[in-house]
């Protein structure tokens, strides 16, 4: 058995002269102190990567920064679903008894620390380096791409994907460490920029500056236990050229994995917290997941079905698109809101039962997918 | 490329073609140059030079670029295209192309190279 017995979140946005470690550092401080736990306790610690300061060793140069000598200890790399790929990773350690505690931890200064420019073409390079990278293509433009296809295969407007933007908008409002406080309408939406049709300004998340972390831990720490009920992930291609129909896209073959390796049904879930960089992700991915009938997402979203008091709250805090996102943080800030929200601590934004979470990461095109359950126990 | 046979050029190395691999094993198509078939790994699939016709698959007009290069091209149209040769392939096409429309290829220049250039085909 493993627990989520810390965690800790930044705010998103800027951080004036904060470098990547130092909001790793933060968030490590905040997530381990929540987990009732000393430094010198953590035996393991697992870290995403940082584009503004690379390096072969991260997870070292942190713990070394930090000040713990870890028994285990590396970096993970899935783009977007980093942060679940390393839950699940620290899980199977613990229940594994390679270690008692593990810190998960990222953090970048991705805002501040480098132009947008460069942010945009880093990520970009996620593209195949001979037959599409010289084409010009951005994320957003893979994205774009996927999102032409699905609107054509199922009828969703960009009024459709629109309602995503303005949900997560409405849910950051509520939280006083997202990015944007600035309420958004649909008209707002249809109205920004283009930045790679059909996908607007408002359909992309931002970039931001960012640090989060949690402690996985064999038993739990606090009254209230939040259990790995179960994960699994799929890796079907890297790039958009090579992806497979969407009728085959691994949200669906992980999320079938992951109820088969817990029993655990959909119709069980309480919280939903899913990957959202650009509208689009966050209803296909939806859509992938069983949390809405095909093209079906969007009409949920208009019901108040996704909302804090509707049947199934999702992404609480403002999810990437308006919490915002800095890199493998940005997707942990998803499992940090879930983790208060099943513990009872989200404040004005709690919901009445986060008994049963679902958490979905998303990592390059819709490559790498992570699904995992959570479980509150009492 | 590792295999023993020589690479037939294409836009990826600057000449005006679009070249794609089938395996004599399996039959197998594949679009990104390897030195094996990656449905079966036989070795040595053979090259092959594409008629440049195809279908739109998805498009994404881009309108935000991240150097000055590409910038000076905006708005550009990314687009998949489905060969009528069975391979999906990613080039720049006309801005007004729908999901759906027979269209052939052409080089055009990008960005300080030759990319390939989708139009609705004529009939």
């Amino acid at each position: 058995m493993s627990f989520i017995t810390g965690v800790g979140l930044t705010a998103f946005g800027r951080h004036e002269g904060s470098s990547s470690l130092d909001l790793m550092r933060k968030a490590a401080g905040l997530a381990i102190a929540d987990a009732g736990l000393k430094r010198s306790e953590i035996d393991g610690i697992l870290c995403g990567y940082s584009t503004v300061a690379p390096h072969i060793m991260l997870a070292t140069v942190f713990a070394e920064h930090f000040g713990i000598r870890p028994a285990y200890a590396h970096a993970v790399q899935v783009g977007g679903a980093t942060g679940l790929a390393m839950t699940m990773l620290a899980h199977h350690l613990v229940e594994a008894g390679v270690v008692r505690h593990v810190l998960v931890v990222a953090g970048e200064n991705r805002l501040t620390g480098q132009s947008r420019d460069a942010s945009i073409l880093a990520l970009a390079q996620v593209g195949h380096p001979d037959y599409e990278v010289p084409l010009g293509p951005t994320i957003p433009a893979y994205y774009g791409l996927v999102a032409s296809r699905y609107m054509h295969e199922y009828g969703v407007t960009e009024e459709d994907l629109a309602e995503f933007a303005v949900l997560m908008r409405k849910h950051a409002l509520t939280h006083p460490g997202a990015q944007f406080h600035d309420a958004v309408t649909i008209a707002d939406v249809m109205a920004s920029k283009p930045v790679a049709l059909p996908l607007k300004l408002l359909d992309c998340c931002p970039v931001s500056d960012g640090g989060a972390a949690f402690v996985v831990s064999r038993e739990r720490t606090g009254q209230i236990g939040v259990r790995v009920l179960g994960c699994a992930q799929a890796h079907t291609h890297q790039h958009v050229t090579a992806a497979p129909a969407l009728s085959e896209l691994g949200a669906e073959i992980s999320i079938a994995r992951a109820k088969a390796a817990c029993g655990v049904d959909i119709s069980d879930v309480r919280y939903a917290a899913v990957y959202d960089s650009f509208t689009i992700t966050l209803a296909m991915l939806l859509e992938d997941l069983g949390l809405a009938g095909r093209g079906e997402a969007a009409a949920r979203v208009r019901s108040g079905h996704f909302s804090r008091d509707g049947a199934m709250p999702l992404n609480t805090h403002g999810g990437l698109l308006s919490y915002g996102h800095c890199g493998v943080g940005g997707a942990m800030a998803h499992l940090v809101e879930t983790h208060l929200q099943m513990t009872g601590r989200a404040s004005n934004r709690q919901v009445r039962d986060a008994s049963i979470a679902l958490l979905h990461g998303d990592g390059g095109v819709l490559s790498s997918h992570v699904s995992m359950f959570l479980e509150r126990m009492r | 490329m590792s295999g023993s046979k020589r690479a037939l050029a294409d836009w990826t190395t600057g000449a005006e073609a679009i070249v794609y691999q089938s395996c004599a094993a399996c039959g197998g198509l594949q679009y990104f140059r390897r030195s094996f078939c990656v449905a079966c790994g036989a070795a040595d699939p053979a090259q092959k030079r594409a008629s440049g016709a195809g279908i739109v698959y998805a498009t994404s007009l881009v309108c935000r670029a991240a150097t000055p290069e590409t910038r000076v091209h905006i708005p550009y149209n990314i687009v998949l295209v489905d060969t009528d040769e069975g391979f999906r392939m990613m080039a720049h096409g006309d801005n007004d192309l729908s999901i759906g429309d027979k269209v052939t290829a052409r080089f055009a220049p990008f960005a300080g190279r030759l990319v390939p250039y989708f139009a609705r085909t004529k009939s």
